[in-house]
């Protein structure tokens, strides 16, 4: 099975902490790859760094046989037409409406007529069911509805490698539901290779194909969504299984409750 | 005390390096120019929206302070029994002073602080990242039609806010206080020199167009993404463009005065 991405003893700081300590992660082609872990553990991050936004500290990314990071700014150009990516708040551009959003990416790298660039959106945008919707703002969108204008902008150009960052964070559960089917669906019938960073554990695990959970700066995990629900080792059972005290604790770091109520020192 | 050196120090450093970037922001914009058929029509966008929405404040209060320079130069004037030169008097203020500057400030308060919003709140909803992602350069779709937007804009409106002043000093000296028409329109024509006075003024008024517009899109482009990064962004804008408006204005004149 070829990989689409490689990620080789990637490390990545910022002021001075961590973000990646010598990471490898691989991600095959036509599959479903989830990356997983606490909050603030530079999932979207990583993302960045496969999209080239971000210059790693040492360590390579392989995007299509290309190191990422030593592209030039044409060379990654190039590179990114064949990439989408699915941004947490949509990214949507608030001056366009539904059609002209998803329109952008094809008016600016293609030559195609009028005609053709809106039979073309208008097929994306009956793929995630807003073909009706496209004549609204994004102001005028629900959550959902922006995720999935996102969605069908991502996929204009029709990419090899679809990139979702938190896709199911702060939705209801319908649309929670339609976003994850359409996540399979569009991964199985266009062929693509998808990534989904998240922390919306069954969600993610209901639909990857494999999985990747990081914490503190390393892998702490990796496997099929089953193998991974079925680990033993306590940070994977405190992640998977929402425990509030575990390896990640409680706590946050601090004196004894009695020296700090009895002690003299201010604040 | 070698703390306090060392923390002068960074400081300084820093500022330094904020240059540097606006620096740089500015020469990709200026020699990295994206192509015609996208980009003019990106600029006109951009004269519209920066220029023209702009035309309201700048004629209201070119209006006014044209008719203001006017009831105070005539009661001034009177006592030395030389009112017959309050055209003269108001044509040179506007044209060298008024004219370019305060043009330059109603424009950043108006197009700059625009312009600082707005960028600042396409990078906290992540649409420069997204654009980033699909392989479009934000410095080419959004920055660069921006700077050049006002860079367009300013002396235009300068052009403006200067006949609308004398316009309006008109108003208040022959229609109201009753010169006569003929000497205030001949003493103007006969003291202000077309080259001297105007197209200098408009000189000032391009560099403090890019000043302003260079500052607003900078200040957008490096805020924290998040609603206080916009709001500092903001008001940042404005309080820079107007301090270096104000303090290049000084060496402009001292260069055109002093002939440098």
């Amino acid at each position: 099975m070829n990989n689409l991405v490689k990620i080789d003893k990637l490390c990545f700081q910022r002021d001075n902490r961590f973000i990646f300590n010598d990471v490898d992660i691989a991600i095959p082609s036509g599959k479903i790859t989830a990356i997983m872990g606490p909050s603030g553990s530079g999932k979207t991050t990583l993302l960045r760094l496969i999209g080239g936004q971000l210059l790693p500290a040492s360590g390579t990314v392989t995007v299509f046989d290309k190191q990422v990071h030593s592209l030039n700014r044409k060379q990654l150009y190039t590179l990114r037409k064949r990439m989408g990516m699915l941004f947490q708040s949509g990214g949507l551009f608030t001056h366009l409406n539904v059609f002209e959003n998803v329109a952008f990416p094809l008016r600016e790298h293609t030559k195609l007529t009028n005609a053709m660039i809106r039979s073309l959106v208008l097929m994306k945008l009956e793929m995630v069911g807003l073909r009706g919707a496209r004549h609204l703002m994004p102001s005028e969108l629900s959550g959902g509805m922006a995720r999935r204008v996102a969605l069908a902008r991502a996929i204009a150009l029709d990419p090899d490698l679809i990139m979702y960052d938190e896709p199911f964070s702060g939705q209801d559960p319908i649309s929670m539901g339609v976003l994850v089917k359409l996540i399979r669906t569009l991964n199985d019938a266009l062929g693509l290779t998808s990534v989904i960073v998240s922390h919306d554990v069954q969600e993610t695990l209901s639909i990857a194909d494999y999985v990747y959970i990081i914490g503190d700066g390393k892998l702490i995990g990796h496997g099929t969504a089953r193998s991974i629900s079925a680990d033993i080792s306590e940070q994977l059972k405190q992640f998977i299984h929402g425990l509030p005290d575990g390896p990640v604790p409680f706590h946050y770091p601090a004196n004894k409750l009695q020296q700090d109520l009895i002690g003299e020192q201010p604040v | 005390m070698m703390d306090h050196v060392a923390t002068i120090g960074r400081l300084g450093l820093l500022a330094l390096r904020e240059y540097g970037k606006a620096g740089l922001l500015l020469a990709r914009v200026v020699f990295y120019p994206p192509n015609l058929r996208k980009g003019v029509p990106l600029v006109i966008q951009q004269i519209y929206a920066e220029g023209v929405l702009s035309l309201l404040i700048i004629i209201v209060s070119s209006l006014f302070i044209g008719m203001v320079v006017a009831l105070q130069g005539y009661h001034t004037l009177a006592k030395f029994g030389a009112s017959q030169e309050l055209g003269p008097l108001v044509a040179l203020s506007v044209t060298r002073e008024l004219g370019p500057v305060v043009t330059a400030i109603l424009f950043a308060g108006r197009a700059g602080s625009a312009v600082a919003a707005e960028i600042g709140l396409m990078k906290a909803t992540e649409q420069l990242s997204s654009m980033e992602m699909m392989a479009v350069d934000p410095l080419k779709r959004v920055i660069a039609p921006r700077l050049w937007g006002g860079f367009i804009s300013m002396p235009l409106l300068t052009l403006i806010f200067n006949a609308v002043a004398i316009y309006g000093s008109y108003l208040v000296g022959v229609k109201w206080l009753a010169l006569d028409a003929g000497t205030f329109w001949s003493n103007m024509q006969s003291s202000v020199d077309f080259r001297l006075d105007v197209i200098n003024g408009i000189y000032k008024s391009i560099v403090f167009g890019l000043v302003v517009i260079w500052i607003a899109v900078y200040q957008g482009y490096k805020s924290a993404p998040t609603s206080a990064g916009i709001a500092s962004a903001t008001t940042r804008a404005v309080v820079y463009s107007s301090l270096a408006v104000l303090s290049l204005d000084f060496v402009l004149t001292a260069m055109m005065i002093g002939e440098w």
